[in-house]
C-alpha cells in the first residue's frame, strides 16, 4: 500500500525491492475489470456507433 | 445480519468449502444441467429436420425449436454453469466465504425467472426470432424480458465474485496474486460485465419497442450492438473453459503452470482484445467502414487468437512437465500415451482442448478474415465453427469437471462408472462430426437457420450438389450420436446427485471460524494444486512442441487453401 508520508519518486533500489508493475496491475481487477470495459466500449461501441450516425439518411 | 461462516473440510481435496457457496454452487449446476436437457432434446429435433432424409418438423416448429435451442444451450445452461465456476473459483480456491450469500441466491432466482420466462415467450409461438432477435423482426414482450432479467441476475452474481475476492484479501484468505485459475475467473467476470451491460443497452430499448414505448429500432445499430453482448458472452465461455482446462490439468495431474507470467499475460490479451473480436459478425454488413471492421476483427482478434494458442500450448505442456516428472520420459509421447484416458475429467478436457483448437479455433480465424468470410457468411459453416468451440470446447470441458464436482461438492460417488468412462468419447466424436459436416456442407454453400435445402415446391429453385446432402446427412447422424453422448451425462449426473451413494466421512463436520477471520487453508493434494503457483520451469516439453508445430502447418495449409477458393469463387480476369 502506499504510504502517504512518502513522496511519489521511487528510488531505483525501491523499485526492485517492489513488486513489479505488471504483476501489480494483473493483481488489481478492478484496474483489469476498467480496463476490459473501456477498451472494447471505445474501439467496438463508440467507434462503431459514430460511423452508424454518420450515414447519411435517404431522403 | 449473521455473516455465515461455517465451512467444512473436504476429506477429498482439502479445500475449505464455505456453506453458503457450496449450496449456491449446487443450485447453479442443477439449474444449468435442467437447461441442457431441454436444450438437448430440442436439439435432437432441429438436426431431425435439418437432415433431409428426415426432416421431421414442420416450418414453424422448426424454427421455434431453433429459436430455443440456441438460448437453452448458450445462454442458460453454459451461463448458469459459469457462475457456479466462478463461486468455486472464488470462494473455494481462495478458502473464504462468499461474499452476500443472500444477494446471491437473489440473483439466482432472477436468472431462473428470466430463463423461465423466456422459455414461455418462446414456446407461445410468436417469438421465433432465433437467439439473435435482430429488429426489426419482433418477439412477443416476455421474449426480451425475460432475458433482460437473466442478465441482470447474472450481472449480480458476477458482483458476488468480485466481491469475494475482496473478502479473501481483507481477511488473509490468501497472500500475493489469486491461483492463476481464479485468475482466469477474473477474465470471464469481467468480460462477462462488459457482456451484460451492452446487452442491456440494445435489450431495453428493443423491449420498449416490443411494448410500443418506443418506435423505431435501427436494425444496424441493433446488429452492432447485439453483437456487442453476442459475441462476448462466448468469450466468456472461453475463458472459463480455459480456467478449467487449467484446473483438471492441475487436478489430474498435479501440474503447476509452466509460467505463470506467460499464461497470466494471455488472460490479459483476453481482457483487452476479446472482446473487440465482436465485429467478424458484422464483416458483410455496409455501412461499417473496412477500418473499424479490420482493426477490430484482425488487429485486436489476432492477439487474442494469439492468447488462445498461449492457453493451447501451455495447458498441455504443464500436464507434459508433470508427466515426464513422474518417470513417462520415453520418446515424444510417452506421458500422453500414459495419460488416464479412462478418468472422464481428462479425457473430456483433452478433448475440449484439442476440438477447441483444431476445429473451433482454425475455423474461428478463418471466418474473422474480412475476405475469406464471404465464402461462408450465413452458411452453416458458422454453426459447425461455433459448436466446435462452444460444444466441444466449453460443453465438453464443463461435462469434463463435473465428474470431479460430484464428489468435491455434492458429496456423492459417480453413478454408472463405466457409462461415464465412455460419455466424452461418445459426445466428444458425435459433436466432431456435427461440427466438421457442418463446415463441409458450408463450404458447399447450405445455408444456416434453413428448413428446406431442397426448395421443394418454390418458384425459384436451387439444386445444391448431391454431396451437400450427404454432408447433411452425415452431420445428422454425428447429431444423434452427440445427443446419445448427451443423455449419458445427464444420466449420471441426475442419478449421482439425487441418488448416488453418499460419502460418509467419519468425523465429518462443519466448523465455525472465529468472527473476522476466514480459515487458514491446510493445503492437501489434489485441492492443493489448483490453489498453487507455478514457477518459471524449465520448458521440458518436446511433445507439446511438437503438437504445437502439427496445429501451425494445419493452420497455414487451410488458412491458403481457402484463399485459392476464395479466387475461384470470384475470378479475376
Ligand atoms: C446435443 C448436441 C447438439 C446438437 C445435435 C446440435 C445441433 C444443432 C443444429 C442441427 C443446429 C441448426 C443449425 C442451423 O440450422 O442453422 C444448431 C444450432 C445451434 N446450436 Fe446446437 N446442437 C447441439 C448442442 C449445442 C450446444 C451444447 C450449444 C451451446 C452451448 C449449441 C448451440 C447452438 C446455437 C447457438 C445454435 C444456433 C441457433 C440459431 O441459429 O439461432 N448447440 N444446433
Ligand atoms: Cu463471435
Amino acid at each position: 500500500m502506499a504510504d502517504p508520508a512518502r513522496d511519489d519518486g521511487l528510488t531505483a533500489d525501491e523499485l526492485d525491492d517492489g513488486i513489479p508493475f505488471m504483476q501489480q496491475l494483473l493483481d488489481n481487477p478492478f484496474i483489469l475489470l476498467f480496463l476490459g470495459v473501456v477498451t472494447p466500449t471505445v474501439l467496438y461501441v463508440i467507434w462503431g456507433v459514430m460511423e452508424i450516425v454518420g450515414i447519411p439518411v435517404a431522403k | 445480519m449473521a455473516i455465515n461462516r461455517m465451512f467444512r473440510t473436504c476429506p477429498m481435496t482439502g479445500l475449505r468449502v464455505h456453506e453458503s457457496a457450496e449450496a449456491l454452487i449446487k443450485a447453479n449446476a442443477v439449474a444449468a444441467v435442467v437447461f441442457l436437457l431441454l436444450g438437448g432434446i430440442l436439439a435432437l429435433l432441429v438436426a431431425l429436420t435439418r437432415w433431409q432424409a428426415v426432416h421431421l418438423l414442420p416450418p414453424d416448429w422448426f424454427y421455434l425449436v431453433l429459436t430455443g435451442h440456441g438460448l437453452d444451450m448458450l445462454v442458460f445452461w453454459i451461463i448458469f454453469f459459469e457462475i457456479a465456476v466462478l463461486y468455486f473459483a472464488s470462494s473455494i480456491l481462495l478458502g473464504c466465504r462468499l461474499a452476500a450469500p443472500r444477494l446471491a441466491w437473489f440473483a439466482f432466482f432472477l436468472m431462473l425467472a428470466g430463463g423461465i420466462i423466456n422459455n414461455y415467450a418462446v414456446f407461445r409461438g410468436d417469438s421465433s426470432v432465433m437467439f439473435t432477435s435482430y429488429a426489426p423482426m419482433g418477439a412477443h414482450p416476455t421474449f426480451y424480458l425475460g432475458l433482460i432479467l437473466f442478465a441482470v441476475g447474472a450481472l449480480i452474481a458476477c458482483f458476488v465474485f468480485f466481491g469475494t475476492l475482496v473478502v479473501g484479501k481483507a481477511e488473509h484468505t490468501y497472500n500475493g496474486s489469486v491461483p492463476l485459475v481464479t485468475f482466469g475467473a477474473v477474465t470471464a467476470a469481467i468480460i462477462a460485465v462488459f457482456t451484460i451491460a451492452t446487452g442491456a443497452i440494445i435489450l431495453i430499448p428493443t423491449f420498449l419497442w416490443s411494448v410500443g414505448l418506443v418506435d423505431h429500432i435501427d436494425s444496424l445499430m441493433y446488429r452492432t450492438v447485439w453483437w456487442a453482448f453476442g459475441h462476448s458472452s462466448q468469450q466468456i465461455n472461453v475463458a472459463a473453459h480455459v480456467s478449467v482446462w487449467y484446473a483438471v490439468a492441475a487436478i489430474v495431474f498435479g501440474a503447476k503452470p509452466m509460467s505463470e507470467k506467460v499464461s497470466r499475460g494471455a488472460f490479459l490479451l483476453y481482457i483487452l482484445f476479446l472482446q473487440l473480436a465482436s465485429a467478424h459478425h458484422l464483416l458483410a454488413d455496409p455501412g461499417l467502414t473496412s477500418n473499424w471492421k479490420i482493426f477490430n476483427t484482425s488487429y485486436a482478434m489476432y492477439l487474442a487468437v494469439l492468447a488462445s494458442m498461449v492457453h493451447g500450448l501451455t495447458v498441455p505442456g504443464s500436464i507434459e512437465v508433470a508427466q515426464r516428472r513422474k518417470g513417462y520420459t520415453k520418446g515424444l509421447f510417452e506421458w500422453l500415451r500414459k495419460a488416464p484416458w479412462g478418468n472422464p475429467v481428462f479425457s473430456g478436457m483433452f478433448m475440449s482442448l484439442l476440438g477447441f483448437g483444431f476445429l473451433g479455433g482454425i475455423s474461428g480465424v478463418i471466418m474473422g478474415t474480412e475476405q475469406l468470410n464471404l465464402i461462408i457468411h450465413n452458411t452453416i459453416y458458422v454453426p459447425g465453427h461455433f459448436h466446435a468451440t462452444v460444444v466441444i470446447g466449453t460443453t465438453l470441458a464443463f461435462m469434463a469437471v463435473t465428474y470431479f464436482v460430484i464428489p468435491a461438492i455434492f458429496r456423492r460417488e459417480v453413478s454408472f462408472p463405466k457409462i461415464a468412462q465412455w460419455q466424452p468419447y461418445v459426445f466428444g466424436i458425435g459433436m466432431t462430426m456435427l461440427a466438421v459436416f457442418m463446415m463441409g456442407a458450408g463450404t458447399l454453400g447450405v445455408p444456416r437457420r434453413h428448413w428446406d435445402i431442397t426448395f421443394a415446391g418454390n418458384a425459384l429453385g436451387y439444386e445444391f450438389p448431391g454431396t451437400a446432402h450427404l454432408m447433411m446427412g452425415l452431420m445428422g447422424i454425428g447429431g444423434v450420436i452427440a445427443v446419445v453422448g448427451g443423455a449419458m451425462y445427464l444420466l449420471v449426473v441426475v442419478h449421482s446427485v439425487f441418488l448416488g451413494r453418499r460419502i460418509e466421512t467419519p468425523g465429518f463436520q462443519r466448523v465455525r471460524v472465529v468472527e473476522g477471520m476466514a480459515p487458514i487453508p491446510v493445503p492437501q493434494p489434489a485441492g492443493a494444486a489448483p490453489q498453487a503457483h507455478g514457477g518459471a520451469q524449465a520448458w521440458g516439453a518436446p511433445g507439446t512442441f511438437a503438437l504445437a508445430m502439427v496445429f501451425l502447418v494445419s493452420f497455414v495449409l487451410y488458412y491458403f487453401i481457402n484463399w485459392k477458393y476464395l479466387a475461384t469463387v470470384w475470378p479475376l480476369k
